[in-house]
């Protein structure tokens, strides 16, 4: 057991903050991330830290995933902006390397990594949210290519989309998990049509997609007809396994404002007890994510430790949002007025709602850990 | 970065816990035969030349097994004496020494190694008493107290992680044999996601007692809020561990007979000594805010 950083790994992270230190201007910090976000993505892309753990040939660095750990570390110390492409990066290029044919490698994972092409998600419906193996999208082959028609829900980036991974019932007589099949869908094809959907932050991040009667290349099937599911959990294994490191980023983010604002308005003794709860805690989600990470380097498969790790951000991240409400006192209501803070809490303990019901909701992810790791009988 | 222990010590995991699982009531001399006794102290010492890191094993493998014997407080002393000896050893701590009339010698803060003797108090968890001494007059033992501090206070995390698996596993397999309705309890959600929330927490746990147990271990800058962090975390956990137990094992949890109260008592000792969790957190907070 060590802990610390190898040489190796010590001098990979001396030279990316460098490299943070002079490529973040205060411009990328402070703006708005659809705008400013592509051009801070497109330097991240030619510095050789986007896709740092993707296969060389398609773009990415090769790099061991501790190389991912110490760049999102110091990407949320130094208070970077993510990359732009979230569901590219996270969930469609993992499930491309996984189940792409050669050809849908080339094409589409370089431009992940450089922002030339955004990608969103289409697994929700509205009848299907929790329960995914409930999907009504149809897709029906049509010679070389499906016709899809169906209504997708909850997709973030949609607005701003070149392409999109989506599930689809492509046999109509199927239950279930059967019958389902896995698309990659040009979102610039006619009969497609985006609606933002305004949350309670009061923006809209999200979006409903419908599609009518849309022509989708039977080449852009991922996998095979019919075995979607399988496609759809790897997509999900990366969206809740490898993200352990983004979530203690993000939270590390959170918890370093949390302090400077107590520092600059006071905290009681219950908040400062409260405060330090918070940190505690942040060090347990992070440690237990190096101790999933080194299972992962050596077994393939990331530690089962890991999986309670987005449950416990989504609820800590509630916890400190609304804490950080506290310390700003009768101020808290305000969101403009020259206040320093810019209606920045505000919004995060609004938005943080949403981080126990997306990427599984909190009870979802109880069923998985008590019927997959504890082994406790199903209930469904 | 590389949070593993080694095949060398996993084998010692299997072989503390086995030994433990057979002779949970075994004296501190037959650990001594073991060679558990002073791992972490160098070899020309008289000590295993090893770990922290080691001795940080046996300690969640003791928790685990409930295990009432002075081995604890033996083994965070015996780093500070010049030599290792072949004594009992226990600490004073806030006015309070465990195990107090199962020990030789106490180490006080003052760095005072002082007879054993004195009164013992009734506890809440009977296997651990606590006692006061008669007199704080010893011998001087060279050192300073801080680290006997931070490695006692580390071991109590370990051993309180100990405390939480087990329970974690008795509430497992009671709900999975368990049947009311026509079904285990096991399927019903209300029943099964306390048990989830124990073992996000208690890998949680685990991971704050295994960094803190490296700190003491490399004498790392970051010791002093490490370990407050985990014996606050650690402790807190436990007792959640074996409450949530109790609540779903219905009444037979309730029961003087069922094993878990000795786990849920045991959870609230480690609480309780060397400072509650709410102590250890002021730790925390002065050095993130102060």
């Amino acid at each position: 057991m060590n802990l610390r950083d190898t040489p190796e790994e010590a001098a990979f992270r001396a030279e990316l903050r460098a490299w943070i230190e002079e490529s973040l201007t205060d411009e990328v910090r402070r703006g708005r991330f659809e705008e400013a976000g592509r051009d801070w993505s497109r330097k991240l892309y030619e510095g050789g830290y986007a896709g740092l753990t993707w296969p060389k040939e398609y773009g990415g660095a090769g790099a061991p995933y501790s190389h991912q750990a110490i760049f999102l570390e110091e990407m949320a110390r130094a208070e970077a902006p993510s990359h732009l492409g979230v569901i590219g990066l996270g969930m469609a290029g993992p499930t491309i390397i996984a189940h792409g044919t050669e050809e849908q490698k080339r094409a589409r994972l370089e431009a992940i990594l450089s922002t030339e092409e955004i990608w969103c998600q289409g697994f929700s419906e509205p009848g299907a949210g929790s329960d995914l193996s409930a999907v009504r999208t149809s897709a029906i082959e049509h010679g070389d290519h499906f016709v899809v028609n169906g209504q997708k829900v909850w997709s973030s980036f949609a607005h701003i989309a070149d392409w999109c991974i989506l599930v689809t019932r492509s046999d109509p007589e199927s239950q279930r998990h059967a019958g389902l099949t896995y698309l990659i869908v040009n979102m610039h094809s006619p009969g497609v049509e985006v609606r933002p959907l305004r949350q309670i932050t009061g923006e809209a991040e999200f979006n409903e997609i419908f599609f009518t009667d849309v022509e989708v290349p039977v080449e852009n099937v991922l996998g095979d007809v019919g075995d979607g599911w399988a496609v759809a959990m790897t997509t999900l294994l990366h969206e809740r396994g490898t993200l352990g490191f983004a979530l203690t980023a993000a939270l590390e983010s959170q918890i370093r404002k949390l302090i400077a604002l107590a520092k600059e308005r006071g905290a009681t003794e219950v908040q400062r007890d409260a405060i330090a709860r918070e940190w505690i805690g942040l060090q347990a989600v992070r440690y237990t994510t190096y101790r999933s990470l080194t299972t992962l380097i050596k077994t393939g498969i990331p530690g089962p430790e890991g999986s309670g790790a987005k449950l416990w951000w989504s609820e800590a991240n509630q916890r400190v949002t609304k804490l950080a409400l506290e310390l700003l006192g009768p101020e808290a209501q305000i969101l403009g007025g020259g206040d320093r803070n810019g209606g920045y809490w505000q919004h995060q303990q609004l938005r943080s709602r949403g981080n126990t019901i997306e990427a599984g909701t909190s009870e979802i992810l109880r069923n998985i850990i008590a019927e997959r790791v504890l082994g406790l009988p199903r209930s469904r | 970065m590389d949070f593993a222990f080694t095949q060398e010590q996993e084998e010692l995991r299997r072989e503390a816990r086995a030994f433990l699982e057979e002779n949970p009531e075994a004296q501190l001399a037959e650990l001594r035969e073991l060679g558990w006794l002073g791992v972490s102290v160098p070899e020309e010492r008289g000590g295993g030349g090893l770990s922290f890191l080691d001795e940080a094993i046996l300690f969640e493998e003791a928790g685990r097994a409930l295990y009432s014997g002075p081995f604890l407080t033996t083994a965070v002393v015996l780093p500070a004496l010049p030599e290792v000896d072949e004594q009992a050893w226990s600490v004073e701590v806030d006015g309070f020494v465990p195990d107090l009339l199962h020990v030789d010698r106490v180490l006080t803060e003052g760095m005072q190694s002082v007879p054993a003797e004195g009164e013992t108090l009734a506890t809440m968890d009977e296997t651990r008493p606590l006692g006061r001494l008669t007199s704080s007059d010893g011998e001087a033992v060279d050192g300073e107290w801080e680290p006997v501090r931070l490695r006692l206070l580390a071991a109590l995390a370990l051993e309180a992680v100990g405390i939480a698996q087990r329970a974690l596993e008795l509430g497992i397999e009671y709900v999975s044999e368990r049947e009311q309705f026509g079904k285990k309890i096991g399927t019903y959600q209300a029943v099964s996601h306390p048990l989830a929330d124990t073992y996000v927490e208690t890998e949680l746990a685990r991971s704050l007692a295994y960094w803190a147990a490296f700190c003491v271990a490399e004498d790392d800058e970051q010791a002093p809020v490490a370990v407050p962090a985990a014996k606050a975390f650690c402790a807190e956990t436990a007792v959640a561990a074996c409450e949530r137990s109790i609540q779903v094992h219905g009444g037979i949890g309730f029961t003087w007979e069922h094993p878990l109260h000795r786990y849920y008592k045991r959870a609230q000792w480690l609480d309780a000594f060397g400072g509650h969790a709410a102590v250890q957190r002021a730790v925390v907070a002065a050095a993130l805010l102060d």
